[in-house]
């Protein structure tokens, strides 16, 4: 009897969803299709001629870039090397310099309150700076040229790694630590017997990663004079050259792409 | 007399030892290429620093209050050209998300769809940002899309993640039962995949307002224009001011978009 029952009511099977939740899903939907309309209206409103416009505008331009002028190729291996260079140094300085912060804003490992919360605070305001804001700074300050670059670089990569590897920190596992400082091991002990190990593979795959983030922010950094390909790339658009520059787009993209499958095998490899 | 046992030692295995040696000289290697190779012109830059530390630093702490409103505005600029490229992008990516997942389509056309995106992701955004203002003029706009298509990349690359990790054995039970492609896809995939798509989506929006604020330096819009103007004028003071607003923009999209996050998933 039962059975039979509930057969025509499964076909009406109340919604698992509570009305209110609708509205609310509903109300947030349209709020945010109206700010997206609205962004797209304020963002195309100083194009000169429309959507249209653009779009036949793209072809004549895809035009222009096309074919790349390959001869340029062979000057740009200087300035590239100069680029990956770059990241090296400034990945290599930041994993150093991560490592007292990354110690300073691990709660488990800092136990005083305020300076755990002080340095956190000053990573989170160092982390809101985009790289390239960065390098405007210091080439003002510095001049033109690679060291602006680098110091932007080392930054800019300083705040995602100590955040990276803080975290990573504080989700150790405190119980070998802790036997070991039972059994009298000083801080230092503790840090390098307990503490490394765990760290280590999580450590040297966070490192590879910013790497990855440096080499893609580096070639940019020429645009505002730090160094790099980018100044190359930054003069040919400038004379509107743009055969030029699709040839150095698209060595700077293989030579990304060849990086990234690299660093991201060894990482596999490492965790 | 106490005798200590001590562990065995490890033994490693003579080919790890010498992949050990090998990967220790790749690195020796690349860094006497780095350091031999760079020109670093210390003389000119502690020469600048001594000369512009003294200006640059107290005009940046002490900002220039009479261009608020212009900042405002590029700002406001910036956060609009992140929101139109994010929503554009995380829409996009849902379908390339599915091609590229390898329990929904073909292993051959996952693959297929994994190097498309991670070709996609190698563009910088300035870069593309550059095509761009080439292409449609130096507007807005240009960075939208610019945005647009470099988030689609990281986002179609995070959902075929999330697409791959799903519990599959609901989706074979609504096959057993009889239910067709469209119904798996809407009472089976799609409720376990929303909340991560949308918060890996608003992530994003964190990354974007970052990004598009940078994207004026190549003529698409956003504060960057004032960023690259300020700096060409020397003008340190609006400056300072640029970067505060930066700061307090970023600082509060992080901080919602985690609280937004936190609930969702």
């Amino acid at each position: 009897m039962s059975k039979q029952n509930s057969q025509p009511q499964a076909s009406k099977a109340p919604s698992i969803y509570p009305a209110k939740l609708k509205t609310q899903v509903a109300m947030i939907f349209l709020a945010i299709l109206a700010f997206y309309l609205f962004s797209m209206f304020w963002t195309q409103n100083q194009m000169t001629g429309g959507f249209n416009n653009a779009l036949s505008n793209m072809k004549q331009v895809a035009e222009k870039f096309f074919p790349p002028n390959t001869s340029v190729v062979s000057n740009v291996w200087g300035p590239l090397s100069q680029t990956i260079q770059m990241a090296v140094i400034a990945t290599t300085v930041a994993a150093v310099l991560t490592v007292p912060l990354a110690l300073l804003s691990a709660r488990n490992i800092t136990t005083s309150k305020s300076l755990y919360l002080s340095v956190r605070t000053f990573m989170n305001v160092l982390r809101t700076i985009p790289d390239l804001v960065l390098a405007v700074v210091f080439v003002g300050l510095f001049g033109v040229g690679v060291f602006p670059g680098i110091l932007a670089l080392i930054v800019f990569s300083l705040g995602i790694l100590a955040k990276l590897i803080s975290e990573t920190i504080e989700a150790v596992d405190m119980n070998p630590l802790e036997a070991m400082r039972a059994s009298g091991g000083n801080t230092l002990q503790v840090i390098f017997y307990g503490l490394v190990p765990q760290v280590l593979p999580q450590f040297t795959s966070f490192v590879l990663y910013v790497f990855e983030i440096n080499i893609r922010a580096s070639v940019v950094l020429g645009l505002v004079g730090a160094g790099g390909i980018g100044l190359i790339l930054d003069r040919e658009l400038q004379f509107y050259n743009y055969p030029n520059a699709m040839a150095i787009i698209i060595v700077i993209f293989f030579v990304v792409i060849t990086i990234e499958y690299i660093s991201s095998k060894i990482r596999e490899a490492l965790v | 007399m106490a005798e200590y046992n001590l562990p065995p030692k490890t033994t490693v295995s003579w080919q790890k030892r010498i992949k050990a040696v090998f990967i220790a000289l790749a690195v020796v290697a690349l860094y006497l290429w780095t350091f031999l190779g760079i020109d670093i012109e210390w003389g000119r830059a502690i020469e600048r620093i001594s000369e512009n530390f003294g200006v640059v630093i107290p005009k940046l702490f002490n900002p220039d209050w009479a261009v608020t409103r212009e900042v405002t505005a590029k700002i406001m600029e910036t956060i609009f050209i992140a929101f139109a490229g994010t929503l554009m992008a995380s829409i996009l990516a849902v379908p390339l998300g599915f091609l590229a997942a390898k329990n929904m389509t073909h292993p051959v056309i996952a693959l297929i769809g994994k190097w498309l995106l991670s070709a996609n992701r190698s563009f910088p955004e300035l870069i593309l940002a550059i095509l761009f203002v080439a292409a449609i003029g130096p507007n807005a706009f240009a960075g939208v899309l610019a945005i647009a298509i470099h988030s689609t990349g990281m986002l179609g690359k995070l959902y075929s993640e999330v697409l791959e990790s799903i519990d599959m054995q609901v989706v074979e039970a609504m096959e057993a039962n009889g239910a067709n492609k469209i119904q798996i896809l809407f009472h089976g995939v799609l409720p376990q995949v929303i909340p991560e798509f949308l918060s890996y989506a608003i992530y994003r929006f964190e990354i974007d307002i970052r990004a598009s604020s940078v994207l004026g330096i190549v003529g698409a819009g956003g504060i960057g224009t004032m960023i690259i103007f300020a700096s060409m004028n020397r003008n340190w003071n609006e400056m300072g001011l640029i970067l505060l607003a930066i700061i307090i923009v970023v600082t509060i999209i992080d901080t919602l978009s985690a609280k937004i996050r936190q609930k969702i998933v």
